[in-house]
């Protein structure tokens, strides 16, 4: 049976990436512990608006942990804490005290400028994939999808890298600001499969340089970024992304 | 007044049909195609690969999306995998096959040429996205791994973990990404369409609000694509993301779009039942599971009443004391019949009494047998991810040992109930997935043509691939062949300047009601009508009281919403109160159709119509047809237009999942 | 240039600097051990590494390095910095995998540095520079390092002050060994673990070798460099 829980909510208000932003809180009654981080947002809305104010705006979309929408700094964790890799919509209430108080901030880097409250702009991520991201390949013109063979391993360690959401909580929870896990992923996702090697050169240098010009940090190895990602991308990805880059380099 | 629809499909046998039309078609010359702009609003697996195909052909191309980027598009959350019909494990597949269980999943109400022309493209759609890196799962010899999937005899489902949505929305993003950079896609996310601009009688362009400056822009172009999935969170609680919606959709049908078979609803049977008021949306556990587990309910009423008491739990209730109703009910199929079955049976269970948890609304999935047959770290191998997530959210884990009973050892039961997963009607198109407005064009979730009544499982990431990638880049061409679109049109057209206009006054109207109800208290009351007379089990007289209270709540909506903040800027609740007002419509228009047929078929059941065994009753003889409604005003019922069905390669039989 | 203007070049410079810096003070701990037996063989050593040409050209490359290191580090720093934007946290919680040592890597650096101005004044100035300039009437002979151990470590004070840069160092070698090998890519999911427990192993037993230096040469002066041992079978000087 669910236990009701009081919690108190300080969360970041900003309107626009000029404005100084401050916290606000608002406590929440009763909240039911089998309901989702989320939801209770969606209760201290509700109560905001009840009251005639607006209401605290962050993203969020498909609410199951894979659209990697939803962004919210908890209580000094990047999606709140749970045991394996969550996102923050698969966070629940269970998981806070009665009584506590819950600090929720957005992700803060130069990189992702907030927009609104705990909304921020990640477009950023979105040019890093145009700079590179992909397999230049043209609709309807392909081989049979068996004529090329992938070692299952090759396969399976691929399908890990990419299953990278984009949230940008590596960036956000690392110190420097770096982007490198996001980055490193989609490289190794491609450099690990055949269909990705004529390009493999090409896409590690194109995908650095624009991550370096869109000012993402320099990456000190910390492991900040793989200790909360809620999909479980690791730093070897960022060692495939260094070997690539440098072969590549050395091989101009 | 008899219209003729016009459906277009082309002439020939039905294997030859898209052979025939791709031979005939007319095309735009290379240099033309450099002339002419496309509007494609959506990114998700339609939208980002027909945008993707449209930029290579050459196009110029204006992506729209409502979130922060286009892999956000809820495509994104399919888990199960993709059909194709490529025969890889020699178990007898063909194109032919795949066709065949396609209409008949359907339950006979789908387009026979559109749906052969789906599982004809369906092999180059796995080709494609191979070549683009998809890292779909393999067998250790390299070559591609299949599973297998409800409503077909072979193995052609082709996944990447539990995740294949992801990776193939990701792969289509990526195309897309490769033609941003190209600079034949201008990409425009945070924008939302608000209104489809007709001039001439043709669709021009559209009216976007960009959604965090609350600015209203004006774009034009030679075609406009929209690609903005479906209708299911009309019923406020369902499996789709939350932003998602049918504004756009439902805009083009005021403007004279036809929405076609909105009454097919797929409701999927294994979603995490509702645990309180407070829920935001409903989430999905993979069909997968039912391979594994058995559903079931206690036989007697009164271990019933315990459970949902909450002073006994499921696994205190020995073997002999359990219903497992659909072993009961479908011998030959068991746990694995097609989602409308399964869901339709627990809801049965329920209504009888028999649910299992405290809203009565639940019933168990158990791997109590598997695991004790197979062990818990196989079960762990399998589903591993599924149990987790469970966990994380109920705190129950289903491989945890709870009870023993006469030397059978039982875990800690799953607990699911069906849930709003997917709308197979839609907005009404043409073989080239023109709808009736020329130069508007649906693909994707968002139209109505391949499923029927009824879509099964991995299909539907395959109808929104085969729409991007190779099915509107050819027709499209055929409407763009037409010399007299090619002078871009200006926005500054009274046409564009009027439908802005008419966009910003629903804006100040919305703003302006200063009452006193959330947009979200209102959608969820719209969201429990749905449910309980539009609903699983729907009847004549529900679905006219469902569609007064509608009628009510919306005079509610009109005139007691509350909408805090201005047009400038990001308004969320803004965006929300506009969606929910063509909810309500796009809410009428199910029940309407929901009313007008009179048979059981597929997502859509009438209880007046059904077998002495509680099956659904079709009734090929007056509704073997596509229903398509005409909108005449706020305030005028819809009308019922009917495109007939022809049937010239496939018998039309009943469907039979008992023996 | 890739290797000054992309942020994996520069991560680059660190790293290969950085390990020709572990080479370096892993020779100078085996170096040292010397001196724990004979004096003769350890000034011997140092009378090698006097104001011979090479000596001196090792001494400026070393140098090199050790600028090269504390110049992109602060390069680094200030771009991280800027990365990370004007907005601190209110709250942060380090997640448990996170070392201290790699988030702290800058202030390490800089307690190093200070530690590596002290060595040079107790040694290096006494000893190569005093030859250099060809200084008089200091206590001890710029080849008899073996004294000038024993002098610096009889000062408890010095004594205390190298324990905690050795410390300090110990700390970041265990980062930054591992960090090196993956800023090279010479890293992955099992190396990762390998480089970790190699670097951890690697540290201790140098950072062990100096602490045994200290401690001797401060508990016990006279116990020390007793054994009549040659390094080599003529003198030098």
């Amino acid at each position: 049976m669910a236990k009701n829980l009081n919690v108190t909510i300080k969360f970041w208000k900003q309107n626009g990436p000029k404005d100084k932003g401050h916290f606000e809180t608002h406590d929440l009654k009763n909240i039911p512990d089998d309901t989702s981080f989320l939801e209770a947002l969606d209760i201290m809305n509700e109560e905001l608006i009840a009251a005639g104010k607006e209401p605290f705006v962050f993203d969020h979309d498909c609410r199951e942990g894979i659209c990697g929408m939803c962004s919210l700094y908890i209580n000094g964790t990047p999606h709140g804490k749970t045991e394996r890799g969550a996102t923050t919509c698969q966070l629940y209430m269970r998981r806070f005290k009665n009584g506590e108080t819950i600090t929720v901030e957005p992700w803060r880097s130069a990189g992702f400028p907030v927009i609104k409250d705990c909304m921020v702009d990640r477009s950023a991520f979105d040019k890093i994939i145009q700079a590179g991201g992909y397999t230049t390949v043209r609709t309807g013109a392909p081989q049979d999808a068996n004529a090329i063979l992938i070692p299952k391993q090759d396969a399976d360690e691929a399908m890990d890298c990419a299953s990278c959401i984009g949230c940008g909580a590596c960036v956000a929870a690392c110190k420097n600001g770096s982007a490198m896990l996001f980055v490193s992923s989609k490289v190794s996702q491609l450099a690990l499969l055949p269909q990705g090697r004529p390009e493999a050169a090409k896409r590690a240098k194109a995908m650095v340089a624009k991550m370096d010009e869109l000012g993402f940090g320099n990456c000190t190895n910390t492991r900040a970024c793989e200790a909360v990602c809620p999909k479980c991308e690791t730093i070897a990805n960022i060692a495939r992304l260094n070997r690539e880059f440098i072969k590549a380099k050395m091989a101009d | 007044m008899a219209i003729n629809i016009d459906s277009k499909i082309p002439e020939g046998p039905v294997a030859e049909k898209w052979s025939n039309y791709k031979a005939h078609q007319r095309l735009v010359n290379p240099k033309n195609k450099l002339k002419l702009d496309v509007i494609v609003v959506g990114t998700g697996l339609a939208g980002a690969s027909a945008a993707a195909s449209l930029g290579e052909m050459g196009f110029n191309v204006l992506n729209f999306c409502i979130q922060d980027s286009p892999r956000r598009a809820h495509s994104i959350a399919a888990q199960g995998g993709i059909n194709a019909a490529k025969n890889y494990q020699n178990d007898g597949d063909s194109v032919y096959r795949l066709f065949y269980d396609t209409v008949k999943g359907g339950d006979y109400r789908a387009r026979e040429a559109n749906v052969y022309r789906l599982a004809e493209v369906s092999n180059n759609i796995i080709d494609q996205c191979v070549a683009q890196g998809v890292p779909f799962a393999r067998e250790y010899g390299g070559t591609l791994a299949n599973r297998s999937f409800g409503g077909a005899q072979v193995s052609r489902t082709f996944y990447a973990k539990g995740q294949t949505g992801q990776q193939l929305l990701l792969g289509a993003y990526s195309a897309l990404s490769a033609q941003v950079q190209a600079g034949k896609v201008k990409l425009y996310t945070r924008y939302e369409m608000e209104d489809v601009v007709i001039v001439d009688g043709k669709a021009r362009g559209i009216i976007a609000k960009n959604l965090v400056t609350g600015k209203l822009e004006r774009f034009t172009a030679n075609a406009v694509v929209i690609a903005t999935g479906g209708y299911g969170n009309t019923y406020f609680l369902s499996t789709n993301a939350m932003g998602c919606n049918c504004t756009a959709a439902v805009q083009c049908y005021r403007k004279g779009a036809y929405m076609a078979n909105p009454s097919y609803v797929q409701i999927h049977p294994t979603c995490i039942p509702v645990h309180g008021d407070k829920q935001s949306k409903l989430t999905l556990m993979s069909e997968s599971l039912r391979n594994d587990g058995r559903i079931w309910v206690p036989k007697k009423i009164e271990d019933a009443k315990a459970l949902q008491a909450g002073t006994k739990e499921g696994w205190e209730i020995p073997e002999e004391d359990r219903d497992y109703y659909l072993e009961r009910r479908y011998p030959a199929f068991g746990n694995l019949v097609p989602r409308d079955v399964a869901s339709r049976a627990a809801k049965e269970r329920c209504d009888k009494g028999f649910g299992v948890n405290n809203t009565g609304l639940a019933v168990f999935l158990d791997f109590s047998e598997s695991i004790n047959r197979l062990g818990l770290d196989a079960m762990k191998q399998r589903y591993g991810n599924l149990f987790d997530m469970y966990e994380e959210i109920t705190d129950v884990y289903p491989g945890d040992l709870a009870n023993e009973i006469n030397g059978v050892k039982y875990y800690k039961p799953m607990m699911i109930y069906p849930a709003i997963h997917y709308t197979m009607g839609g907005v009404w198109v043409d073989y080239e997935l023109q709808t009736s407005i020329p130069g508007l064009f649906a693909i994707g979730e968002c139209n109505f043509s391949d499923h029927g009544a009824n879509r099964l499982g991995a299909s539907a990431l395959m109808q929104g691939l085969a729409d991007g990638y190779f099915v509107l880049p050819y027709t499209i061409q055929n409407y763009l062949a037409d010399q007299s679109l090619w002078p871009r049109v200006s926005t500054d057209l009274p046409e564009f300047a009027e439908a802005e206009k008419a966009v910003d006054a629903e804006l100040t109207r919305l703003l302006n009601i200063k009452g006193k109800r959330s947009v979200d208290s209102i959608h969820k009351e719209l969201g429990h009508i749905m449910w309980e007379y539009v609903g699983m089990g729907r009847t004549a007289e529900g679905l006219k009281t469902g569609i007064q209270k509608m009628k009510e709540l919306q005079k509610e909506f009109d005139t007691n919403l509350f909408v805090p903040g201005s047009k400038e800027g990001l308004n969320v609740e803004l965006d929300k109160a506009i969606h929910l007002r063509d909810f309500f419509t796009m809410g009428e228009l199910v029940a309407h159709d929901a009313l007008s047929r009179n048979e059981s078929c597929g997502g859509h059941f009438r209880e007046e119509y059904q077998t002495e065994e509680g099956e659904a009753k079709r009734d090929d003889a007056n509704y073997f047809y596509v229903g398509c409604w005409e909108y005449k005003g706020a305030d005028k019922d819809p009308e019922l237009i009917k495109e007939p069905l022809e049937y010239e390669a496939i018998k039309v039989q009943t469907r039979n999942y008992k023996n | 240039m890739w290797l000054f203007n992309s942020s994996i070049g520069r991560k680059l410079i660190m790293s290969v600097t950085g390990i020709a810096l572990v080479l370096f003070i892993t020779f100078h701990g085996c170096m040292n051990v010397v001196a724990l037996i004979s004096k003769d063989a350890y000034n011997t050593i140092c009378a090698l590494l006097g104001s011979n040409w090479y000596a001196i050209a090792a001494t400026l490359g070393l140098a090199a390095l050790v600028v090269i290191h504390i110049i992109y580090a602060f390069i680094l720093t200030i771009q991280n910095r800027k990365a990370r934007g004007n907005n601190k946290y209110a709250v942060t919680e380090k997640p448990d995998k996170v070392e201290w040592a790699s988030q702290n890597m800058l202030v390490l650096g800089i307690i190093i540095c200070l530690g590596l101005l002290l060595h040079l004044f107790n040694f290096w100035y006494n000893m190569m520079f005093a030859e250099i300039i060809g200084a008089e009437g200091l206590k001890y002979g710029p080849a008899d390092g073996f004294n000038w151990i024993k002098e610096t470590f009889s000062n408890p004070v010095f004594s205390c002050l190298y324990i905690i840069w050795l410390v300090a160092i110990w700390f970041h070698l265990t980062h930054g060994m591992w960090s090196a090998m993956q800023t090279l890519g010479l890293s992955g999911h099992i190396w990762f673990q390998r480089w970790k427990c190699i670097g951890q192993v690697w540290s201790t037993i140098i950072m062990a070798l100096f602490l045994i230096v200290v401690l001797a040469f401060w508990f016990f002066p006279d116990a020390v460099g007793q054994c009549d041992f040659k390094l080599l079978p003529f003198a030098v000087n």
